[in-house]
């Protein structure tokens, strides 16, 4: 057989989430046995399983190896500025409200240099989902400590161990005012989804937290193996605690991981609030801002 | 309002909160949101992604403030979004004097933020001008797709003046241009051969994709210096190439003048009573008021130069504008700086002894 029709006999057929991403991004800038790309196909597996209109999706990313999320899927996608898809993402819900905002970011990201919109959009119940990939580390500047970085790990800034505290960000979620607080590792690939398609049907803040390695640097400075041993050891150290008090779900370093849904509880969104409250303040004199937009058509 | 703004994302500043108090009066009576942000660098990204949904969108700060913004100010800049800051100035640097009046945010405005890029900015002098150069600002960000900066002053921001409101169909407020373009064919970078491309907003079908680093046509990322030449180039020569349209500035007395008079915001309305006395101990003096500042009037100020004298420029700051002017001036005429720190606007006398030294 002739080289030619070797090639053309073999037939490649196209990827289930082919069609949620841009297929002429691909291959993606993320290492090997990196898990951002497995939580970015559980939420595309997530999207397909809701059949929400996709037209109607936008997903915001900040800076680092998770912000490059945004501009991977086929979605409206806004790669932003550092820290700040929170507040961004905040202006897209509210100029057009009738949108699903997805916030799809890293932890240094979102609770480093944006920690305070963070907390402040859960005060708000701001309605947006907010993924964060939690590798322990700043990826993509090289392996700098982060606010999630356990203590006693090491991190280029850390080289003798880190001995800050981090944050135990479902806790922090939770006790901010978030409606959804669920954590998964990117090994638990069936739950994770499920925990999308749950939090895509909900309204308000909902955050899930995603445990995935990071092999490059994270498990090469703390002499962990490879991104397999860490798939091993979440294998082996998470646990499944639906309904914990999130007071609990701290993370040590190589210590166990506390995984579940923690919390799933209905309360009006920063939007409701806001139309209650004019509604009942300015009755019909309150003209709301349409869902599909502010004077668009005039 | 009138110009359409719908969406407005602020945090408390002294000396323009009264600003954000007024609209979070007025937004939920005309189908506007106000929300108040944790700070400035959140009122910043939220208006850059209000703006992404096509509700006009702006916020209003002063220094500090103007300072944190600065970020998503380049962020709006690289992702071509329209959108309004109004700054009303204050004295600095740093805290400064948070209630009285400075200028010295004008090189800020222009390029505060770190990169390549030029934007528009606009001095009123007046409460009536504060009202026309926001609807001319919101007009002008549309159409060229940039943060328009509104850059107030303490003094006007605070300044009881009638003002004019005309009927809503008198005033002409550009729309939010939508790209009709087919999803299938529609590029977001894709210049055409104009200097601005069309816009889609989220939402409508188009699955862009927008970013901060340098894209090419596609709104997707590409490291090369290649696709930084040509990104990045636009970006700059979409307003210079414009600049003679952008341009805006009144004159007076400039024709024959050998001493001509540049200054905007409150301090222009100062430099009209130098020159009145001036004029009236026998200089012939001109006054030129930049009603845009950013870009910059290059070619009437080479033309100016040519026939006068000297400028005077005064500015409440150390000299910021009149750098400008010196370049501008190329050593044909005389540039002379009238400086004030701030927390006051300048005596008008001490701008007529500039006036008729320099004249002599």
């Amino acid at each position: 057989m002739s080289e030619q029709a070797a090639q053309a006999e073999v037939q490649v057929p196209e990827h289930p989430i082919a069609p949620y991403l841009r297929m002429d991004r691909i291959p993606h800038i993320w290492c090997p046995s990196c898990g951002i790309g497995t939580v970015m196909k559980c939420f595309a597996t997530a999207l397909e399983q809701t059949g929400v209109d996709l037209d109607k999706v936008a997903i915001v990313s900040g800076i680092g190896c998770t912000g490059r999320v945004a501009g991977y899927m086929k979605l409206d996608g806004f790669h932003t500025t550092h820290g700040r898809a929170i507040p961004f993402a905040t202006g897209i819900k509210l100029g057009r409200p009738e949108l699903l905002v997805t916030v799809f970011s890293g932890d240094g990201d979102l609770v480093g240099i944006g920690g305070n919109h963070f907390i402040h959009a859960a005060r708000r119940n701001m309605d947006l989902l907010v993924i964060l990939v939690n590798n322990f580390i700043y990826g993509m500047t090289g392996g700098q400590n982060a606010p999630t970085t356990p203590l006693k790990a090491r991190s280029s800034t850390m080289p003798y161990g880190n001995f800050e505290r981090p944050f135990n960000l479902p806790h922090l979620a939770a006790s901010s005012g978030a409606s959804y607080v669920a954590r998964w590792t990117c090994l638990h690939t069936r739950r994770l989804k499920n925990a999308f398609v749950e939090a895509i049907r909900r309204k308000g803040f909902r955050f899930i937290e995603v445990i995935t390695p990071c092999a490059t640097l994270y498990a090469r400075l703390n002499k962990l193996g490879t991104g397999l041993s860490l798939m091993r050891f979440y294998h082996d150290n998470a646990e499944v605690r639906h309904g914990e008090d999130t007071r609990n779900a701290g993370i040590g370093f190589q210590d166990q991981i506390i995984c579940g849904r923690f919390l799933d509880r209905e309360g009006p969104t920063f939007t409701d609030m806001m139309n209650q409250h004019y509604r009942e303040f300015l009755g019909d004199k309150y003209v709301p801002l349409p869902p599909e937009g502010g004077l668009i058509r005039e | 309002m009138a110009a359409g703004c719908r969406f407005v994302a602020g945090y408390p500043i002294t000396p323009s909160t009264e600003v954000v108090e007024r609209i979070a009066q007025r937004f939920p009576l005309m189908g506007g949101t106000f929300i108040q942000m944790e700070d400035e660098l959140a009122s910043m990204a939220a208006v850059v992604g209000a703006s992404w949904t096509g509700t006009k969108s702006m916020t209003v700060t002063s220094g500090p403030g103007f300072s944190l913004m600065m970020e998503n100010i380049g962020l709006a800049a690289m992702m071509e979004t329209p959108c309004v800051v109004v700054n009303v100035q204050r004295a600095g640097p740093s805290t400064g004097l948070p209630t009285m009046v400075g200028q010295a945010d004008m090189m800020q405005a222009r390029w505060g933020s770190h990169g390549d890029y030029e934007l528009i900015a606009l001095c009123p002098q007046s409460p009536q001008e504060s009202f026309d150069l926001t609807i001319e600002a919101f007009n002008l960000s549309e159409e060229y797709r940039v943060p328009v900066l509104l850059m107030m002053d303490e003094c006007v921001g605070h300044m009881t003046e009638k003002v004019v409101i005309p009927p809503a169909e008198q005033i002409e407020v550009r729309p939010r241009a939508l790209t009709q373009a087919s999803p299938s064919e529609f590029l977001p970078y894709q210049a055409n051969g104009s200097w601005i491309p069309e816009f889609a907003r989220a939402g409508d079908g188009y699955r862009f994709h927008t970013t901060g680093l340098t894209h090419d046509e596609r709104g997707y990322p590409v490291m090369s210096a290649e696709v930084q030449e040509k990104c990045v180039r636009r970006l700059v020569e979409k307003i210079r190439r414009n600049a003679d349209r952008i341009v805006r500035y009144e004159e007076d007395g400039t024709e024959d003048a050998d001493v001509v008079v540049v200054a905007y915001g409150i301090t222009a309305r100062v430099a009209r009573e130098a020159v009145d006395l001036a004029r009236a101990r026998g200089v012939k003096v001109g006054l030129l008021r930049l009603v845009v500042v950013w870009p910059f009037p290059e070619k009437h100020i080479r033309a100016l130069a040519r026939q006068i004298k000297a400028f005077v420029v005064p500015e409440i700051n150390y000299g910021q504008i009149v750098f400008e002017v010196e370049r501008c001036a190329a050593e044909r005429a005389a540039v002379v700086p009238v400086s004030h720190g701030g927390g006051g606007v300048h005596d008008p006398e001490r701008i007529c002894e500039i006036i008729l030294e320099v004249a002599a």
